[in-house]
């Protein structure tokens, strides 16, 4: 009989739980749907974000999140490649590892602590998209390292001896083979990182800043989707409604730029494979 | 069998080069760390050389503008929001996780799990928009104000319970079949069998999980300071209004300055080091299951 129970209880616990989910989704569709139209897109905010839309926001939020990729991408492969394929010495890898490792527990916050003496004041960008996606590269290179690193690192090692078998140089096997081999841990990676820094609110409020025009360059100060949702709930009076429709429109970016990284890296690896 | 000291030998030029471009840029993406480190020092040393840290425990209160900064009320809000949100999220998670082991099959199994997924993925700032319009206004409606140490201990645990669940999961599923087959042949019940036998083995990987989860509960900044109220005073019930440290950072940022903006960086010290600790157990509790596992 206390068995019954005890299943009973672990079916409703996981009902609760999707319940919890589905209020939190569908009060963001119902309350957001209404609002969201393509005049709200394009359109400028008005009104301190009660009217209007959200484009200078949108603007913002790609670029930053552009800056972030640029600098994250390139430098988070090469070290993945470096800790799982040329490090020989050991003990310098192993130390850097841990380093990563340690990165990637600080806050959100702190990272914007950081970014706000190091990139805003000691490199003088100020308040700036630049500063903003900078601090977000910082904070998504150590995920990014080890999802990478550790899908390299399980590619069968009979692969690399293959290559090297058939006269391929260490750095052709790696463009080549074990790239390519990685693709699903790099786009996990990349999904991760896409994510965490389109949803990054601490980090970017006093990097990036407040700003709702229209950017210009990238060292004009701006606002990001994240911030904006979050000025318009606890700074904004009657804020709310316009708030739920920044938050949909929030949550479908990410998906949207999910599917379109996925596609990008498998066309680029395509190509990759037959030339 | 080639062995790996043969492998790693290095063919051409290029490959050499290659090595020497790659190992010059991880060792600058570690250096970040150390660049995190000094800054966040430097930036809150004149209160922390002079002595003058003690303050941050002794002082009278939290005024900045008369140079009062006492953090404790911060810290133990923080620490009251992290533990609410641990002691909800911790049964909760782990019944999902038993739930995803030992119920479910198939279709729900691989959806229970997508939509485990899909909440871990949802931004901060949308659990704590959604926390301020629905879940304040019930909570108010038992006691005023509703923002409160319950509202934000809540609406973490949500943020939370992906983490403990898909842990705690993994955790369950790494437990010998042949343990869990011994107690089926002695006659164990289901529940007997998962509580006695499959919480235990799993229990250091569960751990790891909750510790985990609990760095990312106290670091969150978005949540708290959406949901918990801000008000500087000692939480004295669930009800009260608390300012958790992150948000107090997040809310006073944007003017302090001098000793005010060091002791702003100083509690992002005090956060970054609490995080570490915990992930530094986590990760060893880890390499311990893992241990165990083999044996």
């Amino acid at each position: 009989m206390s068995d019954r129970i005890f299943s009973f209880s672990i079916y409703c616990i996981s009902l609760i739980v999707v319940a919890a989910f589905v209020w939190i989704i569908s009060d963001v569709v119902l309350k957001g749907y209404s609002l969201v139209s393509w005049d709200f897109i394009v359109s400028e905010p008005e009104d301190a974000g009660r009217g209007g839309g959200i484009a200078p926001i949108l603007v913002s939020t790609l670029w930053v999140l552009l800056i972030a990729l640029v600098i994250a991408l390139p430098l988070g492969i090469a070290t993945a490649i470096w800790l799982a394929e040329f490090s020989r010495s050991n003990t310098g890898a192993v130390h850097i590892g841990t380093a990563l490792d340690v990165l990637a527990g600080v806050p959100s916050i702190v990272y914007g602590l950081f970014g706000n003496a190091f990139f805003c004041i000691y490199l003088g960008l100020g308040y700036s998209i630049l500063s903003g996606g900078l601090t977000l590269a910082c904070m998504i290179l150590p995920v990014f390292i080890r999802t990478c690193e550790s899908g390299i690192r399980a590619v069968n090692s009979d692969w690399r001896l293959g290559g090297i078998a058939l006269g391929m140089r260490r750095s052709v096997v790696v463009w080549k083979i074990l790239l390519p081999a990685a693709k699903p841990a790099i786009i996990a990676g990349l999904v991760l990182s896409i994510g965490r820094a389109t949803a990054e609110t601490a980090a970017l409020i006093f990097t990036s800043g407040y700003v709702d025009r229209m950017p210009e360059s990238m060292f004009d100060s701006a606002r990001v989707l994240a911030v904006h949702i979050y000025d318009l709930t606890m700074n904004v009076t009657g804020g709310d409604q316009a708030a739920y429709g920044s938050a949909l429109i929030l949550i479908v970016l990410i998906i949207v730029l999910n599917a379109l990284a996925q596609s990008l890296l498998d066309s680029w690896f395509r190509r990759s494979e037959y030339s | 069998m080639l062995s790996k000291a043969s492998y790693t030998q290095l063919g051409s030029k290029l490959d050499v080069v290659v090595s020497v471009v790659l190992s010059v840029l991880s060792f600058l993406c570690a250096a970040l760390l150390c660049l995190i480190l000094w800054f966040l020092i430097s930036e809150s040393w004149t209160l922390i050389a002079s002595g003058q840290w003690q303050r941050f425990f002794l002082d009278e209160g939290w005024y900045p503008l008369e140079g009062l900064y006492a953090m404790t009320p911060m810290i133990v809000a923080s620490l009251a929001l992290t533990l609410g949100a641990v002691l909800i999220a911790l049964p909760i998670g782990l019944a999902c996780a038993i739930y995803l082991e030992f119920y479910a099959r198939g279709l729900p199994k691989k959806a229970f799990r997508s939509l485990l997924n899909l909440l871990a993925g949802i931004p901060s700032v949308v659990f704590g928009l959604w926390g301020l319009t629905e879940l304040v206004p019930l909570i108010a409606a038992i006691k005023a104000p509703g923002t409160s140490v319950l509202a934000g201990a809540i609406v973490l645990s949500l943020m939370i319970l992906p983490t403990v669940a898909l842990t705690s999961a993994a955790a369950l599923s790494g437990v010998n079949r042949n343990t869990l087959a011994g107690a089926h042949a002695l006659g164990f019940t289901q529940k007997t069998m998962i509580i006695a036998v499959a919480i235990p083995s799993a229990r250091s990987g569960i751990i790891s999980g909750v510790l985990l989860s609990t760095a990312r509960a106290i670091g969150e900044t978005m949540v708290v300071l959406m949901v918990a109220g801000n008000v500087v005073q000692m939480p004295d019930s669930l009800f009260a209004p608390v300012r958790a440290l992150t948000s107090n950072i997040a809310l006073e940022m944007a003017y302090a300055l001098g000793d005010h903006r060091a002791s702003l960086y100083a509690s992002g010290l005090l956060l970054t080091l609490i995080v570490w600790l915990l992930a530094y157990l986590a990760s060893y509790l880890n390499e311990k299951s893992r241990v165990f596992a083999r044996v």
